[in-house]
């Protein structure tokens, strides 16, 4: 059984240890109504699989893109997503907020 | 993030210690706080220390005011002790799990233990006082007992009682309740004690199935913990 909270981190743990390039996304500000609270982690592989979320899925694609970028490059990046009423209606939000994401390659 | 400072990290969770990655947003600096000795490439100044010392306490993560340090504090389980491997717990206990407990199920009947098919939970065959005494409940465990049985529910409620367990709840009606809030009392202890048990447990949510009342009890556990927080 998954503590489904705990488990990018150990997935991260399980790529790194398969010899993988790993980078991790972290929710550092949020402002509104936002789906994932603030720490919330979503792990990526170089080979795109993912572990986690950073939203209710409406901005996943992007911060897994930026992530996939960070591990090439080695670095990191701050994104910052205004999720509009379009998209927040997508997750079965009420009204948008803006999310704040740390993206950091594991090296 | 180095993979050092990673796998010092991994250590920290693994080793249920409270602890806080620090990052400097602009410049990608980070320390850990909390486990060991500090590790990392960001070096923080006595207050920010303060700060995070106090955070990683509160179990709250975000940004300190007016700085680009983001603090992301990775706190120990929360940890849920069930007494009485009945069909609640069947239910209750992987809910739990899902929703980041640590789960115990303490039952010294072993035949209820292997019936109530608890494979991936921790289970305790001893008398729920000698379970608790291995335990040692804390500020971030949550008791709730279920047997209906005075001879495990009373030692069980006893030694919550006697912890800083933030959640405290007894199966049993208004009439089995006040019973045992009688015996309880005769045991020495306090109104302002026995206020700190929830019975009948769980929110009002009309629950009737075992898996319902799972429902209600899990919802009483995480409103009592996340209101006190808030």
């Amino acid at each position: 059984m998954h503590d489904v909270d705990a488990d990018p981190l150990d997935r991260l743990a399980e790529w790194r240890s398969s010899g993988k390039k790993t980078a991790l996304a972290t929710v550092v500000r949020t402002w509104g109504s936002s789906p994932r609270p603030v720490g919330s982690h979503l792990a990526v592989c170089e080979d795109g699989d993912f572990a986690g979320s950073v939203s209710g899925g409406c901005i996943e694609g992007s911060v897994i893109e930026a992530a996939l970028e960070t591990i090439a490059s080695g670095d990191s990046a701050r994104l910052e997503f205004g999720v509009t009423n379009d998209m927040a209606w997508e997750v079965g939000l009420a009204c948008g907020g803006t999310v704040h994401v740390y993206v950091e390659s594991i090296v | 993030m180095k993979a050092g400072l990673f796998e010092n990290l991994r250590d920290a969770i693994a080793a249920q210690q409270a602890c806080a990655v620090v990052t400097d947003i602009d410049g990608g600096q980070q320390c850990l706080v909390g486990f060991g000795d500090d590790v990392g490439d960001l070096s923080l100044n006595e207050a920010h220390v303060q700060k995070v010392v106090q955070m990683i306490t509160e179990d709250v993560s975000g940004q300190i005011e007016d700085t680009s340090l983001f603090v992301r504090v990775y706190g120990p389980a929360l940890r849920l002790i069930i007494v009485g491997a009945v069909h609640i717990a069947q239910a209750l206990a992987p809910m739990a799990q899902l929703a980041g407990f640590n789960v115990t199920v303490i039952d010294p009947r072993d035949a209820f233990v292997r019936a109530g098919r608890l494979s991936d939970v921790a289970a305790l065959t001893d008398w729920p006082d000698d379970g608790m005494l291995k335990l040692k409940p804390d500020a971030r465990t949550a008791i709730v007992t279920l047997t209906h049985d005075p001879k495990l529910d009373d030692p069980a409620l006893a030694a919550a009682l006697r912890s800083d367990a933030f959640y405290i709840g007894s199966l049993g009606s208004k009439r089995t309740h006040a019973k045992r809030l009688e015996r309880l009392r005769e045991e020495g202890f306090s109104e302002l004690d026995l206020d700190r048990i929830h019975g009948p447990v769980g929110l009002d949510i009309g629950a009737k199935t075992p898996s319902e009342i799972a429902v209600s009890i899990l919802s009483e556990v995480v409103a009592t913990r996340r209101r006190a927080a808030a």
